[in-house]
């Protein structure tokens, strides 16, 4: 099981390694994201406050922006999360392919379990989105991506570690809803349907805040705004303290969703592989 | 021992009947070919021997083991080379090998080596760390063939294994699939709907038609089974109907006219056709033209089904997937 996870997961990643577009396009997409989303939609920088109210200001802005007076600094952080939703949205396309060009019924012919060829793809997948990861991590700090005072190697390992969790279940739930899809376009349409509220029902780009009871209530459900607000905590680590009970209570629910998600969406996976 | 047993095997897709109770069996060593237009149900035949689909109705045994039930055994003794083209562009030859060799548990050491032999016998060596991308569709379609091999299965199933590629390769890989019987003793079957292919490849020939066997038996005894040779004559001017004197004529089974043409069924056409000819001029009757006409598989088809091979059309679906290969293969 895990030799044949290996050699699948290998092939899935040369695929896209060797692809020098796809990978100038995974550098160009967050470039553009952080670039025009992150600095012309400056929300903290809109209103500018006689300098004797400045600090009761910054208070202001900081108590909804989970205690950043820089807007950038918010949004590159819940970027994160949703670069990985972008990744994640596509795990269910190379099945497609793979269906379309009869390299799957090739897989379900040999002699190797089921489940390894679902668990290549979403692993293929995570990796992915933890190498985009990096790379939007890099442009955001080359952006002026400012940490707190304490971040860390342990603070960074923490980000890796609750996105991590997010790609994994987000990867399985769209391998399972997407695996009985035959056409590339069904796929898109899908990904773009659950993109937006996913992204937009969370405090990935927004605080939650300011959104309307109902919306919150959503976005309380929303894996994207856990993983979002932990990275987020673990980036503005700053000698005023750690949130730690809050990063914990994060770290659960996106261990229970990367758990149930990934477990039942390989099952539904699994089965959903064979033809009739 | 039969290698491939089918008993009344049967597949439905919602009210089509692609596989319409099937029963058949292929000796070990055998070259087994399933003959049939597109849409007949072949593929859908290897899809259920191959463990891809269940059976809706009937069963069938791969090496003593049941598709259903055992299909982890199956799997285990079978190779596949499909139809479509399967072989990742994006790696390279030899990875493709490699990953095949990983997913049927060879060790790497074994499969180096074998990937080598294998490879120098479909020629690709050379080419075995190019990018599959830059292979023609010929060079592609023999690295499937080499994939199918790399872990020695007993039973291998070929899904139109020469569909869309130049004379040239389909002669080499004609070669090769004999050779391999012949000297590794593997059970093949294999589908096509070429005349030609079935004819020199197959031990045995099954017709299938809308999902059913029509006909079994080797390319010979179905040839024969028409009852011999046709030759067909014109006079050299125009005369009333002769049917009547050459029906009369020794050897000669059955005399039709069409048009000027006169078709003559005899046994053996060789030894008829002298003997005809000097009845006629005995007769004072000149001939213009005569051909002989040796029975072909397609003449076989047209008698069993009634259509012609070349006439009938496959459904939407099927064309489809054709045209694809075909324009992959020309890319």
């Amino acid at each position: 099981m895990i030799e044949e996870t290996i050699a699948l997961t290998k092939r899935e990643v040369k695929k896209w390694i060797k692809n020098p577009f796809l990978l100038f396009m995974m550098l160009i997409q967050p470039v553009i994201w952080l670039g025009l989303f992150g600095k012309a939609f400056n929300l903290t920088g809109f209103i500018s406050v006689p300098p004797e109210f400045q600090g009761q200001f910054d208070k202001m802005i900081r108590d909804t922006f989970s205690g950043t007076t820089d807007y950038f600094t918010y949004m590159a952080a819940g970027m994160l999360s949703v670069i990985v939703l972008f990744t994640a949205m596509f795990t269910g396309m190379s099945v497609v392919w793979d269906r379309r060009f009869g390299f799957l019924n090739k897989l379900l012919v040999a002699p190797i379990p089921r489940g390894s060829i679902v668990l290549a793809k979403v692993s293929s997948s995570v990796i992915r989105g933890m190498f985009q990861v990096l790379l939007v991590f890099g442009i955001a700090f080359a952006f002026g991506l400012q940490v707190g005072h304490a971040f860390g190697i342990l603070d960074f390992f923490g980000v890796l570690a609750a996105l991590f969790l997010l790609s994994l279940g987000l990867s399985s739930m769209f391998l399972a809803i997407t695996i009985r899809i035959k056409s590339h376009e069904t796929v898109i349409a899908v990904a773009n349907l659950l993109n937006l509220p996913l992204m937009f029902a969370s405090n990935a780009l927004f605080p939650i805040k300011q959104m309307p009871e109902w919306l919150q209530t959503i976005a309380k459900f929303n894996p994207i705004s856990y993983a979002a607000d932990a990275v987020r905590t673990f980036i503005l680590h700053s000698s005023a303290g750690f949130d730690a009970a809050k990063v914990a209570v994060d770290f659960q629910f996106l261990i229970g969703f990367a758990l149930i998600f990934s477990l039942a969406g390989i099952l539904i996976a699994r089965t959903g592989l064979r033809k009739g | 021992m039969h290698v491939i047993e089918t008993d009344n095997l049967t597949k439905r897709f919602g009210t089509l009947v692609a596989v319409d109770h099937v029963s058949f069996s292929v000796e070990e060593g055998e070259i087994f070919g399933f003959l049939g237009p597109n849409g007949a149900g072949k593929t859908t035949t290897i899809n259920m021997l191959t463990t891809i689909l269940n059976p809706t109705e009937g069963s069938a045994k791969v090496g003593g083991f049941d598709v259903e039930k055992q299909d982890a055994n199956v799997r285990e003794i079978i190779g596949l080379v499909p139809q479509d083209l399967t072989v990742d562009e994006d790696l390279t030859g030899m990875e493709n090998m490699m990953l095949q060799a990983k997913l049927y548990h060879v060790p790497t050491k074994v499969a180096k080596e074998r990937i080598r032999d294998v490879l120098s016998l479909v020629r690709l060596n050379d080419a075995a760390n190019r990018r599959v991308e830059t292979y023609s569709g010929g060079m592609r379609k023999l690295l499937e063939l080499a994939e199918g091999l790399i872990h020695h299965p007993k039973v291998l199933f070929l899904d139109e294994p020469t569909l869309g590629l130049d004379v040239q390769t389909r002669v080499v890989i004609w070669e090769y699939i004999k050779k391999l019987r012949d000297e590794h003793r593997i059970t093949m079957f294999l589908t096509t709907h070429y005349m030609e292919e079935a004819d020199v490849l197959c031990d045995r020939i099954a017709i299938i038609d809308l999902g059913k066997i029509v006909a079994l038996d080797t390319p010979q005894n179905l040839k024969d089974s028409l009852g011999g040779d046709i030759i067909e004559l014109e006079f050299n001017r125009k005369m009333n109907d002769q049917t009547k004197t050459l029906n009369s004529l020794p050897q000669v089974k059955d005399v039709k006219k069409i048009g000027d043409t006169y078709r003559i069924k005899v046994p053996k056409g060789e030894e008829a056709l002298p003997e005809i000819m000097e009845n006629m001029l005995k007769m004072n009757l000149r001939i213009g033209k005569v051909s002989l006409v040796k029975p072909t598989l397609d003449q076989v088809y047209l008698e069993y089904t009634g259509r012609s091979l070349r006439e009938t059309q496959g459904e939407t679906g099927e064309i489809w997937r054709r045209m694809r290969t075909l324009r992959r293969m020309q890319g």
